[in-house]
């Protein structure tokens, strides 16, 4: 029996005209995501995209679990396909629905002719498939409120399909169709779903990150490329750009007050990203910072962080508890990785006493004293460059 | 003379990359995995880009992969760990009564130290009798162990199927499969299975003696056998043995099932219709077997006799399995063979090198065998 993957597709179908454009990109973002599983056939016709095993060893579960990972995608079931001809149909629904149903205690059938071309109408076509399967399986009930295994038939334009289990896609929109922006990840728990929840509303994303060999490990570097491996399988492949900030931090430790290290290096951070981001064509920054979370992150740490940076800057965790972002981070499988325990540069020559509500003046002049414009240039001309893909 | 190596169950030749890769890790990326430094590291990431193609190799996720120093280890880990893990919700274990000697020595154990341990038993196939297993299994049952595929027969057990039945009469047991002999060979998907622990090998598959490995579930729990540093989340401690580690993981990348399976198929086929033509042999091994492994008995000679006999001509195959070695296999006996039939098994297994020109050279031995062995 045939069996095929059926992909419901996202608030997308409302983009009126976009929409080709956005068909267009899920489908080559779902293709990305199954690179290495085997030889498909994808297509799209009625809002519906049908994913067609063309290789024969090819593990559908391995082909779930990956479009179950891919932005832009409502619902999307497996599905088994028939001749659209009632007798094709009542004959393999039974036998498909076999599996679903074994641990059942009531079922119902469901029908969609979006075919009108087919010469029986939906409720004669649940009536019929109910019935073979009742025969086949005496000790199921018939349950229409609330079965536990719902049956669907499908006669759609292309073919007719039977399906058993409806699974939840990620929703969002296609990544890429929001354009290109820069994410600045460190090792924590908040960048990587800052990331994640960005790329979901469409974003392709590319990262920067920060290290200060040899106050951090090269172990924290690859802690990152883990992250944002994981990160990708959701978001595509992401450039990242490594930059080494040694120098300024020892600059800035040596000539500035010890309660300003923390903010004055956030705004390092904040003018080297935007400069990659222009450089690589990003619209916008994105940040894993929640109010209030640590110090560097109150209103006014944020507000000074903010003007030193000359692209837009969104921070989707903003608004969020710590518990309410682990449990997106662990729901995305970045947790246990982050919270291996190795030195980022953010940990480097923390003071003692940050201040929580610096005053960006003071804070500017402080960085006029720095004179860290030579070593900004520089450590954007040392950046190094790798492309992650999961 | 040459080698017609037909003990594949035993054991299998390293393959070159696997070898090479070892050799590597002895002497140039020879640093300690935990060491903080550059050659840690490297040699940390050789370790876990091991573990991720075992990962693969079982749709799992790295994380759920321990490496421990071979399938025996990873068995013991699993019985006694889990076992203690759950001893609060009850005592009952269950075996198959055709486990490999460290699942069902670990068994015994078990049942020295005070469990209710019972075996499953099979039918004439060697397959569990999902029947009798469903009678064995109570509320108080916490551990079931079921090995995927029989090292003496090949007989390949219903693994989702216990799965689900466990699920239903016992959901608060473990479920453990050794798989030693399925893996790289059939499709083994835990996760979709439910099955909670997995045993793997590398020394079966073309990579290294020493170093096996063994699935947790998510949330599967463990007491350690072992205590020492902080490796492996603590569930099995010590250095890793990162040459055989890495060298496990590159004879998985080397792992084909489909092409190996075809090429198997083949011989399997070939051999069975050559065996066919000698009155005196009976093939033990059920007709859904794993192809990989061959039983027979050849009628009125014992099985070391023709083992001996085979080796003279540079066949070599076994009898029952190694590591037991000279006992009569309770194996077979479960299986309800007469003692006849058991004292004069030999079981042949293939790998993916081997050719017509083997099966050749081994029924050519059976013969002479046949001939000249009932003569004296």
């Amino acid at each position: 029996m045939k069996e095929i993957v059926l992909i419901k597709l996202g608030e997308m179908v409302l983009k009126g005209l976009n929409r080709r454009t956005f068909e267009d990109v899920l489908i080559k973002n779902i293709k990305y995501r199954l690179r290495g599983l085997g030889q498909f056939d994808i297509k799209i016709a009625q809002s519906t995209i049908t994913v067609i095993p063309v290789s024969d060893d090819i593990d559908l579960d391995d082909v779930c679990d990956r479009i179950g990972e891919v932005f832009g995608i409502v619902t999307y079931s497996r599905a088994c396909v028939c001749e659209k001809d009632i007798d094709d149909i009542l004959a393999k629904a039974p036998v498909y629905a076999a599996d679903a149903l074994s641990e059942a205690k009531t079922f119902k059938v469901e029908s969609k002719r979006s075919d009108k071309r087919f010469p029986y109408k939906s409720p004669e076509i649940s009536a019929q498939v109910g019935g073979k399967i009742l025969e086949a399986f005496p000790r199921l009930r018939v349950n229409v409120k609330d079965p536990d295994v719902t049956v669907t038939v499908e006669v759609r334009d292309y073919g007719a399909y039977i399906r058993c289990q409806t699974l939840r896609g990620q929703g969002g929109m296609p990544v890429g169709t929001s354009g290109l922006a820069t994410v600045l990840i460190s090792g924590g728990i908040d960048s990587p779903v800052a990331a994640y929840m960005m790329a979901k509303r469409g974003l392709k994303l590319n990262a920067v990150h920060f290290e200060s060999p040899p106050y951090t490990s090269e172990r924290a570097r690859l802690k990152v490329e883990k992250l944002l491996r994981q990160v990708s399988r959701y978001a595509g492949s992401i450039e990242m750009h490594t930059v080494p900030l040694t120098k300024i931090q020892e600059t800035i430790r040596d000539r500035c007050p010890e309660e300003l290290f923390t903010i004055l290096l956030r705004r390092v951070m904040m003018k080297i990203s935007s400069r990659i981001a222009d450089a690589t064509g990003s619209g916008a920054l994105i940040t894993g910072e929640s109010l209030g979370q640590v110090a560097s992150q109150t209103m006014h740490a944020l507000g000074c962080t903010d003007a030193a940076a000359t692209k837009l800057v969104m921070r989707p965790l903003i608004g969020m508890d710590k518990q309410e972002i682990i449990n997106i981070s662990r729901s995305i499988n970045t947790f246990e990785t982050s919270i291996e325990p190795y030195e980022d540069c953010c940990t480097v020559f923390t003071p003692k006493h940050p201040r929580t509500k610096p005053v960006l003046r003071f804070v500017e002049a402080a960085e006029r004293e720095a004179e860290l414009d030579e070593l900004i240039e520089e450590a954007i001309r040392n950046t190094a460059v790798k492309t992650i893909d999961p | 003379m040459s080698i017609h190596y037909l003990d594949n169950s035993a054991t299998t030749a390293v393959s070159e990359a696997a070898a090479q890769k070892a050799l590597c890790m002895m002497t140039e990326n020879f640093g300690n995995p935990s060491s903080l430094h550059k050659m840690g590291i490297s040699a940390e990431l050789s370790v876990e880009q091991a573990r991720e193609l075992i990962a693969d190799a079982l749709g799992a996720s790295p994380k759920n992969i321990i490496f421990t120093s071979g399938g025996t280890e990873a068995n013991n880990t699993v019985l006694f760990g889990a076992a203690q893990a759950l001893k609060r919700r009850g005592s009952r274990v269950i075996v198959s009564s055709v486990e490999h000697s460290s699942v069902y020595e670990s068994a015994k154990r078990l049942a020295d130290l005070g469990y209710d341990v019972q075996y499953a038993p099979v039918n004439s196939d060697g397959v569990v009798d999902l029947t009798e297993l469903s009678a064995l299994l109570t509320e108080k049952t916490i551990l079931v162990s079921v090995m995927a595929v029989n090292n003496e027969t090949g007989s390949i057990q219903p693994t989702e199927a216990i799965a689900k039945l466990i699920k239903k009469r016992s959901p608060e047991a473990f479920f453990h499969v050794d798989a030693v002999q399925a893996f790289c060979k059939i499709p083994l998907k835990p996760i979709k299975w439910g099955v909670d622990f997995m045993t793997v090998s590398a020394h079966k598959i073309h990579g290294p003696k020493g170093v096996g490995a063994v699935f947790i579930r998510d949330g599967a729990r463990l007491i350690p056998l072992l205590y020492g540093g902080e490796q492996q989340r603590r569930i099995r401690p010590g250095t890793e043995s990162a040459p055989l580690i890495a060298a496990f993981g590159e004879a998985v990348r080397e792992a084909d099932i489909p092409a190996s399976g075809t090429v198997i198929r083949e011989l399997n086929a070939y051999a069975l219709q050559q065996l066919s033509g000698i009155d005196e042999v009976v093939v033990n091994s059920p007709a859904s077997a794993l192809p990989y492994i061959i039983n027979i008995s050849v009628k009125g000679i014992r099985s070391e006799t023709m083992l001996h006999h085979l080796e003279e001509s540079g066949v070599y195959v076994s009898s029952s399995s190694a590591c037991a070695k000279g006992k009569r296999s309770y194996v077979l006996a479960a299986m309800g063979l007469s003692d006849d039939r058991i004292d004069s098994s030999v079981r042949i297994s293939f790998c993916k090198h081997n050719t017509k020109d083997d099966v050749d050279a081994l029924i050519g031995g059976i013969r002479t065998g046949i001939a000249g062995l009932q003569k004296k």
